[in-house]
């Protein structure tokens, strides 16, 4: 394989006999910022669940710093430093909001730029409802969460699925207001989303998906606005 | 008839019903299995510590020092080997394969111990009891209750304040998203059972010292042990031993009335509670 | 395997069955009375499997608690026959209808469980049952009591077996029980057969293998689940009473025996084949030949059974009779017949518009 940080070759999925991947190659590189945009059912979420080791991947193969990952489960895949914002929050009910934070570093060993200090720092409201359960929060401060979770275990690489689903436009705005943040110490992100708007704003690179196909891939300011429509309504040129 | 002795009796015995209990509602809470050899594995801890007491010449409260870690890795191994592998939607797997297995340790046992009662020698504190008031209580019923609100007190602190109490309840809550934050269920599964194995443990060295045992008595604590964990509602630890209670108080008071009468009118408790609550005295909130 | 070839198959698997029925009732009119009482307790095990397999292979009713039936049974037919003087056969009747009766308050408590506890909470009504049952004194308490002597001799019927026959009235007694458990067992089959390829009992199906299809479907499942527990109970406790008449002695502990009458019919279903409709066939046959090797070593024997069952679910979930039909193609009782072969992306459960009533 090439040297890409973050590499996958000809990605396969299925659901049962149902296909929902079609060999898709992708990749990442260190320190940057991928949008993957698409429509409902595009393959986007199962991209990521393939990508986690939730859904077992058909063919093709996974790659991080050169090394195969394809094959591991999902908690090996985290302690290889690639961490999940997943599709819905899925904050945990039972758990505090603080408690929600430390179980994102249950598995983590050392030490990095991210704590409960500087995540309090990153989403102050989140230090005021440290104690609320997770789930009693507004949509906006769950996702807080949701990311500041994926964080506490120091990732190389960050994976958020539909961050901005469901939540108003204003508080889209803070949501992503913390990227260039998390992009600062490093992180290699990719971003799925339905939202083309803010994707592209905090993006280096973006891919487009239709039909469990990459159908477009460049830089936000290559690409124009049909180009997308196209790619992302799946409109074969 | 019913005294205030009969009312005393009746919720010391609850002591020992919560600690049958207990094992069973850690379990369901974590991982929503019914484990229906859990009256047999009980029963098989009393024989372990029976053999380890006699050879090597331990009483039994040093006896269960030895036998709990061995139930621990018992019931890691039976997690990790058997009931992983059947854990999913679909609720008959587990239940078949915990009936199979409470058969399987009921005439294992029978095989090498025979169908004879056993006990576990306590010495003199069986006999021994303590004036309360104008009440004789005695000093065995008394540890037992107090053992029963320290394991579940203990549970608690684990659940709430450990690192591992947090795995649990993350993977209770949402296992899928749990394996994405590093925490892998199959072995927070297999140390759950393996504490519930312990804590039958601690709850088989009051059931032998207390009374006779036998290999067919496993099946009548499991459904003591369910009764408490449903009327105390699912998942709720100190919900447990009121249910716990509950059940000892109706065995009590429906025994002092007449002696046939004990296990029925337990059952019986049981069946009004829930049809005034069917979610049990105190439901756990998101269940 | 081609349709003809299938067509073929089925044809001749209908004529065997044929000839094995009418072998079956022709047979106390030649064998030897230790082989009609050998059948006698494998078709009385089969009733009470094929109404567990119902139970919870088909409607999901996992209960541990159909010994509640066969004890309620078995005690109603000594009550008819020993407290109000009835007839025998009489007596079997009224033990199905009492037990019929009896699961309706236990179906309102127990249903308010949802899955396994739903097992316990059986377990629980029935051991309620058990000790009732200790507590009633005229027919012994807790020691229990017998048949008067000359009971069966005295049966309706009997006479007139033992001149058809020539045999002695032991002999007859045991040909008429025998021909009891063999229409039962052979009504139950055929009942639910016929119940599990009409509309509503492929919607059942759809409810046990999709909960959100049977919606779709517009089954009340609660109302179907409950009228099959209400049916179990009338099956189980005509086969409780059957037994007990046979047995002539009734104990609360051997009546409401929680292994014999539910821990070996649930290995008997598990292993032939649970939701499957020969699977109790198959579980009970297995099941007789086990017993008949390991009779002498009786404990081990039941730890075999136990991790039989434990290792059926464990690798081969649909027991004897799922794998063999998963592996081969072959279903020679389909219960879905109009169904094609599971292809395409979406392997929706057939629905009951598309099915012949049967």
């Amino acid at each position: 394989m090439s040297g890409h940080f973050l590499e996958m070759r000809g990605l396969t999925a299925f659901y049962g006999d149902f296909e929902a991947l079609f060999g898709i190659d992708l990749h990442l590189d260190a320190g940057e910022t991928v949008a993957m945009i698409g429509a409902n059912g595009a393959g986007k979420s199962t991209l990521m669940r393939a990508l986690t080791g939730i859904v077992k991947i058909g063919s093709g193969e996974v790659a991080l710093e050169g090394e195969r990952i394809d094959h591991l489960d999902a908690p090996d895949i985290l302690l290889k430093g690639i961490a999940t914002v997943p599709e819905g929050r899925r904050l945990f009910p039972s758990l505090t909001v603080e408690e929600n934070l430390l179980i994102g570093a249950h598995a983590r060993k050392g030490d990095g730029p991210w704590n409960l200090q500087s995540l309090y720092e990153l989403f102050p409201i989140l230090h005021e409802r440290r104690r609320s359960p997770g789930t009693a929060l507004s949509g906006g401060q769950q996702q807080m969460v949701a990311i500041g979770r994926a964080l506490m275990s120091n990732p190389r690489v960050l994976l958020c699925d539909e961050i901005s689903l469901g939540l108003a436009p204003v508080v889209i705005k803070d949501i992503y207001a913390a990227v260039p943040r998390i992009k600062a110490v490093g992180t290699s992100i990719l971003v799925v989303e339905q939202d083309i708007g803010q994707a592209l704003k905090v993006a280096d690179r973006v891919y487009c998906m239709a039909e469990g196909r990459i159908t477009l891939e460049g830089r936000p300011d290559d690409l124009s606005r049909d180009a997308i429509h196209d790619a992302y309504f799946g409109v074969h040129a | 008839m019913i005294t205030l002795d009969t009312i005393m009796q009746g919720i010391l015995l609850g002591g020992l019903y919560a600690l049958f209990a207990a094992g069973l509602s850690l379990v369901f809470g974590i991982m929503r299995l019914v484990n229906l050899a859990h009256g047999d594995l009980i029963v098989l801890a009393a024989y372990l510590i029976l053999v380890i007491a006699s050879v090597l010449g331990l009483h039994p409260f040093l006896a269960v020092l030895v036998a709990a870690p061995v139930m621990f890795a018992v019931g890691w191994l039976l997690q990790t080997h058997v009931l992983n592998r059947v854990l999913g939607d679909d609720l008959l797997p587990p239940l078949l394969v915990t009936f199979g297995l409470s058969v399987v340790i009921q005439n294992a046992l029978l095989e090498g111990f025979s169908a004879n009662s056993q006990k576990l020698a306590a010495g003199t504190v069986e006999t021994q009891s303590l004036q309360i008031g104008s009440l004789m209580v005695g000093v065995m019923p008394l540890l037992t209750l107090a053992t029963a609100a320290i394991v579940i007190f203990a549970l608690n602190r684990l659940f709430y304040t450990t690192a591992l109490g947090r795995a649990f309840r993350a993977t209770s809550d949402d296992a899928v998203t749990a394996r994405l934050m590093g925490i892998r269920p199959n072995r927070i599964f297999a140390i759950a059972t393996g504490l519930a194995l312990v804590v039958a443990s601690i709850a088989a060295v009051y059931l032998g010292m207390r009374a006779n045992f036998d290999p067919s008595i496993g099946p009548a604590r499991l459904l003591y042990a369910f009764e408490a964990v449903i009327i105390g509602g699912l998942g709720s630890l100190w919900g447990t031993l009121a249910g716990g209670i509950v059940i000892g108080l109706a065995q009590t008071m429906g025994a002092a009335v007449n002696p046939e009468w004990q296990i029925l009118t337990g059952h019986i408790a049981f069946v009004l509670v829930l049809l005034i609550r069917p979610r049990g005295l105190f439901p756990r909130a998101n269940d | 395997m081609n349709l003809s070839s299938l067509a073929t198959g089925r044809s001749s698997v209908m004529i065997l069955s044929v000839v094995i029925v009418a072998t079956l009732f022709a047979l106390p009119f030649f064998a030897p009375r230790t082989v009609i009482q050998d059948l006698f307790g494998v078709l009385t095990l089969l009733v009470l499997a094929m109404n567990w397999n119902m139970l919870a292979g088909f409607a999901g009713l996992v209960s541990v608690g159909q010994q509640a039936f066969v004890g309620i049974g078995a005690y109603a037919i000594f009550a008819a026959v020993i407290l109000w003087g009835l007839d025998p056969l009489v007596g079997i009747l009224i033990g199905g209808l009492v037990a019929a009766l009896f699961a309706v308050p236990m179906a309102f408590f127990t249903f308010r469980l949802n899955g396994a506890y739903f097992a316990i909470g059986t377990w629980v009504v029935a051991d309620i049952a058990r000790l009732a049952a200790g507590q009633w004194k005229a027919l012994g308490g807790g020691t229990g009591t017998s048949l008067p002597k000359g009971t069966t001799k005295d049966m309706f019927g009997v006479d007139a077996i033992k001149h058809l026959l020539d045999v002695s009235t032991a002999a007859a007694t045991d040909a008429l029980t025998y021909w009891i458990a063999l229409v039962l067992a052979l009504v139950l089959f055929v009942a639910s057969y016929l119940f599990l390829r009409s509309r509503i009992g492929l919607g059942l199906q759809a409810i046990r293998d999709n909960a959100n299809a049977a919606r779709s479907v517009g089954v009340d499942p609660v109302r179907i689940k409950a009228a099959i527990f209400i049916l179990s109970g009338l099956g189980i406790g005509l086969c409780g009473a059957l037994m007990f008449l046979q047995i002539t002695r009734v104990t609360p502990d051997a009546a409401f025996s929680v292994i014999d009458w539910t821990a070996f019919v649930i290995f008997v279903v598990v292993i032939g084949g649970i939701g499957t409709l020969p699977g109790p066939i198959v579980g009970v046959a297995v099941f007789y030949c086990l017993q008949r090797l390991m009779a002498d070593y009786g404990t081990v024997y039941l730890i075999i059974l136990g991790l039989l069952g434990i290792g059926i679910m464990l690798f081969a979930r649909r027991g004897l009779w799922g794998t063999f039909v998963d592996r081969t193609g072959l279903d020679l009782l389909p219960l879905r017949h109009m169904a094609p072969t599971r292809s395409g992306p979406s392997a929706l459960p057939p629905l009951p518009a598309t099915q012949t009533l049967a």
